[in-house]
Order: C-alpha cells, then sequence, then structure tokens
C-alpha cells in the first residue's frame, strides 16, 4: 500500500514475485500429489499385509519408519494412506467447489435467492465446522461417502461468497451492460466476460479448499465416522495408534501425520500463492 | 451514549429467533435421514436376549412407529418446554447430560481460548515489529505449519513426548482414574489439563497471529507510528506500547468470532485425552447412534457460536467506535 512512501522500512512484507511463487508452489504440490497417488499403486506385492515377526519395530533400514503392532510398515501403510486421502480430499473439494459455484451464482438470480443463499450460509456458520461435520457425516452413516458429502457442504461458504461478489459486480459493469445492448446473448456474456474472471477464482477456491478437506476428512476417520476401518487412512492410522503411543511406540504416530501435515501444507501455501495473484491486492504485474 | 448496545443485541436475537428453529428443522431432518436404526444401536450385543416384541415395545415407548412430521412436533413441542429428550448412551435426560458435561468443556475451551490469545497476540506482535527479519520468518513459519498439521495429531505427539517418553504429566482423563472427585487436588486437576489446553489452544493460533502481525504492520505504516519513530521510539516500544492497543481490539473481536471453532476442535481433542466433556459426548452420541443427546449438543454449540459472534460484535465496537454507527 505504502511501500514507495517509507524509503526507511522498504522491507518488502510481500514476496516480489508472486507469479514465480505461485508457479514454484505449484511445481512442488503437483509433484507431490504424483509421487504419492503413483506411488502407492507401485507397491511391492504383500507390502501392506500383516507380518508376525516384524511387530512393533522402531525405525531401521529395512522398515526406514518403523512397524506397528501387526507387524504392518508404516512407510507402505502411510503412502496408502496418503493417497486414499488425497482422493477423498480431491473429490470432496471438487464437490464442495462445485456447490460454492451453484450457489453463489444462484445469489445473483435475484432479491430472493439471495435471501435464500444468505440463510443458508447463516446456517452453515451457526454450527462449529466440525460439530456440523460430524451431523452431516451421522446423517450418511459415515463411511467414505458420508466424508465426502459432509466436506462438500460444509465448506462452500467462503469461496460461494467471493463468486457471487465477484458475479454481481461482472454483472453490474459497464462493459457487460454494452454487450448485451449489442445484442449478445446472456451465454455469451457469461462465456466471455463472466467465465475469465471467474474460473481463477475457482481454481485458487478449490485449492483452498483441499487442505482443509483432507484434515476434516482425517478427522472424522480418526473418532470412527470417516473412511472405512479396514481401508488405509490416516486417521485410522492415528486412531490405532493411540493405543501403542502408550508402550512408547512414537513412530507409529509420526509418520501418517507428517505425511498429511505435508501435503496439507504445501497446498495451503499455493493456495496463498494463488489467492495473491487474484485477489484484489494481488499482484499482478 | 451506548445507545448502539441494546439495538445490536435486539438484532441480534431477532436472528437468533430465526436462525434457532430453521437450525432445529435442519438438525432434526438431518438426523432423520441417518440410515442408522437407534433400537439396534441401543439393543447392541443383547441381540439374543431381546425379541421383535421387544424391539416393537422400545421403538413404541420412543416414539419411532409414528411419522416423521408427527415426531418432529412432539420434539418441538418438548423442546419449547425445555425438555430435550433422553440419550440413549447415557442413559439420562439429555439436558441433564450436557449440563453435566458443559463445565469440564467449558474449563478446557475457556483456558485455551485466555492462553491462545495472550501467545497469538504476542507472537503476532513481535512477529510484526520483526518484520522481515528472522523472528518474524520463525513465527510464521510456525503458524503456518501449525494451520496445516491435525490438531489430535498434534495432540498424539504431545502425549508420546510429555506423559510417554519423559513422563511429566498425565496421558488421559481430567483426575487420575479410581478416585472420587473431592479426593481430587487441585493439582492434580491442573496437571490433568496442561496437554489438553496447550493442544486446543496451539491448534487455532495461526490466524490469530498473522492478523496481529498484519493489524500491526498496517498500524506501523501509518502517520502515528511514523511520528512517534520520528521522536525515536523503537520498533518494540511501538508494538508494545501503542501498537498493542491498536491491535488487541481486532485480535479479540476475531478471536471471539473464532472461539465456536475451538469447540470444534475440543472435540478431536477430548477425543485423545479421553476428557470428560462435550466433545467426548458428542463423539459417543454420534458412534452410539444416539440422536437426542447429537441434536441437544448441536442446538447447544449453535448458542455458543452465537454467543461467540455477538460478543465479537461487542468487542469490536468497544474497540473502533467508529463501527457503532454502522449497527
Amino acid at each position: 500500500m505504502s511501500d514507495a512512501a517509507e524509503p526507511i522500512r522498504a522491507r518488502p512484507a510481500r514476496p516480489r514475485h508472486p507469479q514465480r511463487r505461485a508457479m514454484r508452489h505449484g511445481m512442488i504440490a503437483l509433484a507431490l500429489l504424483g509421487a504419492v497417488l503413483a506411488g502407492a499403486p507401485l507397491l511391492p506385492e504383500g507390502a501392506l499385509s500383516v507380518d508376525a515377526a516384524a511387530r512393533a519395530l522402531a525405525p531401521r533400514p529395512a522398515h526406514p519408519l518403523g512397524t506397528d503392532l501387526l507387524g504392518r510398515d508404516i512407510a507402505a501403510r502411510t503412502l496408502a494412506a496418503l493417497a486414499q486421502s488425497v482422493q477423498v480430499g480431491l473429490l470432496a473439494a471438487g464437490a464442495s467447489t462445485l456447490v460454492a459455484l451453484v450457489l453463489g451464482l444462484a445469489a445473483t438470480l435475484g432479491r430472493a435467492a439471495d435471501h435464500l443463499v444468505g440463510g443458508l450460509t447463516e446456517l452453515a456458520l451457526g454450527l462449529p465446522h466440525f460439530v456440523l461435520l460430524i451431523m452431516i457425516a451421522f446423517a450418511m452413516g459415515g463411511g467414505t461417502a458420508g466424508v465426502i458429502v459432509a466436506v462438500a457442504l460444509t465448506h462452500w461458504p467462503r469461496l460461494s461468497r467471493v463468486l457471487r461478489h465477484e458475479a454481481q459486480v461482472i454483472a453490474a459493469s459497464d462493459y457487460v451492460a454494452i454487450s448485451r445492448a449489442l445484442g449478445r446473448s446472456r451465454l455469451w456474456v457469461a462465456r466471455h466476460h463472466l467465465a475469465p474472471h471467474l474460473v481463477p477464482q475457482i481454481v485458487a477456491g478449490f485449492v483452498v479448499i483441499f487442505p482443509h478437506a483432507i484434515l476434516h476428512e482425517a478427522g472424522l476417520s480418526f473418532i470412527g465416522l470417516g473412511i472405512e476401518p479396514h481401508l488405509p487412512s490416516i486417521g485410522v492410522m492415528l486412531a490405532e495408534s493411540l493405543r501403542e503411543i502408550m508402550a512408547g511406540h512414537w513412530w507409529v504416530a509420526a509418520a501418517p501425520g507428517l505425511g498429511l501435515m505435508l501435503v496439507a501444507l504445501i497446498f495451503e501455501r499455493l493456495g496463498e500463492a494463488l489467492r495473491r495473484l487474484s485477489g484484489p491486492a494481488g499482484g499482478t504485474t | 451514549m451506548n445507545a448502539w448496545l441494546p439495538a445490536l443485541v435486539a438484532g441480534r436475537l431477532l436472528r437468533l429467533a430465526w436462525l434457532l428453529p430453521l437450525a432445529a428443522t435442519g438438525l432434526f431432518v438431518l438426523i432423520s435421514m441417518a440410515p442408522i436404526d437407534p433400537v439396534q444401536a441401543y439393543v447392541g450385543g443383547r441381540t439374543s436376549q431381546i425379541g421383535p416384541e421387544q424391539r416393537e415395545a422400545i421403538a413404541a415407548a420412543w416414539g419411532l412407529d409414528r411419522p416423521a412430521p408427527e415426531r418432529f412436533a412432539s420434539w418441538l413441542g418438548r423442546l419449547v418446554q425445555g425438555d430435550l429428550g433422553r440419550s440413549i448412551t447415557f442413559n439420562a435426560p439429555v439436558l441433564q447430560v450436557i449440563a453435566a458435561r458443559l463445565p469440564a468443556s467449558l474449563a478446557l475451551v475457556g483456558s485455551a481460548f485466555a492462553l491462545s490469545f495472550v501467545l497469538g497476540t504476542l507472537l503476532g506482535l513481535v512477529a510484526g515489529a520483526t518484520r522481515g527479519r528472522w523472528p518474524d520468518r520463525v513465527i510464521r513459519t510456525i503458524a503456518v505449519v501449525l494451520a496445516a498439521s491435525p490438531g489430535f495429531w498434534i495432540a498424539i505427539l504431545l502425549v508420546a513426548l510429555f506423559a510417554v517418553g519423559l513422563g511429566w504429566l498425565p496421558a488421559c482423563c481430567a483426575a487420575p482414574p479410581g478416585r472420587l472427585d473431592s479426593e481430587v487436588a487441585l493439582a492434580d486437576r491442573w496437571r490433568h489439563m496442561v496437554l489438553p489446553v496447550v493442544t486446543l489452544s496451539v491448534v487455532g493460533l495461526a490466524p490469530l497471529v498473522l492478523h496481529t502481525r498484519q493489524s500491526l504492520i498496517a498500524f506501523l505504516d501509518g502517520p502515528a507510528a511514523r511520528h512517534l519513530a520520528a521522536h525515536g521510539a523503537r520498533p518494540l516500544h511501538l508494538a508494545f506500547g501503542p501498537g498493542l492497543r491498536h491491535a488487541a481490539g481486532v485480535a479479540l473481536t476475531l478471536h471471539l468470532a473464532g472461539a465456536g471453532e475451538l469447540f470444534g476442535g475440543s472435540v478431536l481433542a477430548e477425543a485423545v485425552f479421553a476428557w470428560p466433556g462435550l466433545g467426548q459426548a458428542t463423539v459417543r452420541a454420534a458412534t452410539g447412534a444416539d440422536a437426542p443427546l447429537l441434536m441437544g449438543i448441536g442446538l447447544a454449540t449453535l448458542l455458543f457460536v452465537f454467543a461467540g459472534n455477538l460478543l465479537a460484535d461487542i468487542a469490536a465496537r468497544l474497540a473502533d467506535p467508529r463501527l457503532r454507527r454502522a449497527a
């Protein structure tokens, strides 16, 4: 804001190259995602199976992240669980983005629709995030589908507000009025005037929702309302680790959480970088 | 002079008046959708001892044989009279379960609220005052990493380190097991609170740190701070003197508005530490198909979030008189 007016304290609070930063974060995020999704199916046969001879081992060359009480390799299991979490997270974040888009655009249709969406937003924000997640997962009877629906129905308000605002501003702008006066159809206006502005917001919104989606998925699975316990998932692994850490097996809990944190972290950073690019105060050069 | 306060409270109560019935309806619809048979959940492992007639009798006693709108009407009717129904898992009235568990949760959430406010504001001010240098970088990195970590994982790590590894603090519960409430010393209670409170306060720290940092920077860039700096005030002095006053209102507002999320986080923290509060009851209600308790907790947390938001609005207006006219 006042960078130029302040020669003494000229240290930039904002990175100088937001685009390059977004690119870098995007590359790392995609590489990490690709490694997790491609690595899980490549696990050798039997990497996830129970091995009675290798129970509760601390990290060692054969098992770099140790094994759990049933002799399962933590590294392999973490990788498989992350792949599961990432898939569920992508689906859930995608569904939530779609809900945000539909409701955000619906709010621009008229006063009544706007009030309706506003009321829905109030309701969705009226309960703590995680409590509402539990309620919806409960209504769906738990399971992976329950997680996806629960995340989809709870993470939309923020993005939907942004999209609603953006769509309203564009719809009221002069160039849209001129375009309409020149005889362009509503569809043409939507494609050529609205979409170019909304698509970056939608992409940034999706990337911002994704880390929340996988963290909340893990939380639901942790309390037994999420991904089915027979599937590898970070939440279930951490719930199982709860018993083992009492015996001092810290490695059972360390790796799964760290993996989830790294995936969430890099997407959080990517989302932040993208939002800087597309936001009103963005550093577009 | 203080005319903004009644107007604000009245407006918010009006909003609550339409939000509460809507939320109650929404909750009822949600929970009626659950494909879980409450009778089966209640019977549980005693399937062999309970025949179909008894199941029907249980269903009839709970009114499950009547159509959903009728059940909703009777639930609503009793709700208005302050009767939230009976919890299946705890075999007690819902209101009684909530009242019994609320103090433990409030102690946890309240302590975490205070601790994270002090910690978050402090770190935010230090980061803002040392903008761009290493303390700022370290604090921002910590905040961002914490925001991306699952809270219950942090709880597990704390248990592994401080309870199991070092043996300094207890790993679970609100008091030593196997002792009566009256036998537990106050010091023991405090020791049991440390890990859950630290977990809970650390989890929601990031937004507070980053916002405090931002509002301090906005102040430091403004003419007032530059005037003071020209007179020789140093950044840290500016941050903790006038800057603190400038940032504290915003921080408190933000923190109060986020108090509901603190309660959401306490669900997971209580699950890890077996803390006998509402969060644990939520998990048990959800996994035990205890629909009445779940609905009661839903309504209670709704009021909690509402109170937090109202206090946040009041705090914002106390801190910044310009907002009072807008209300």
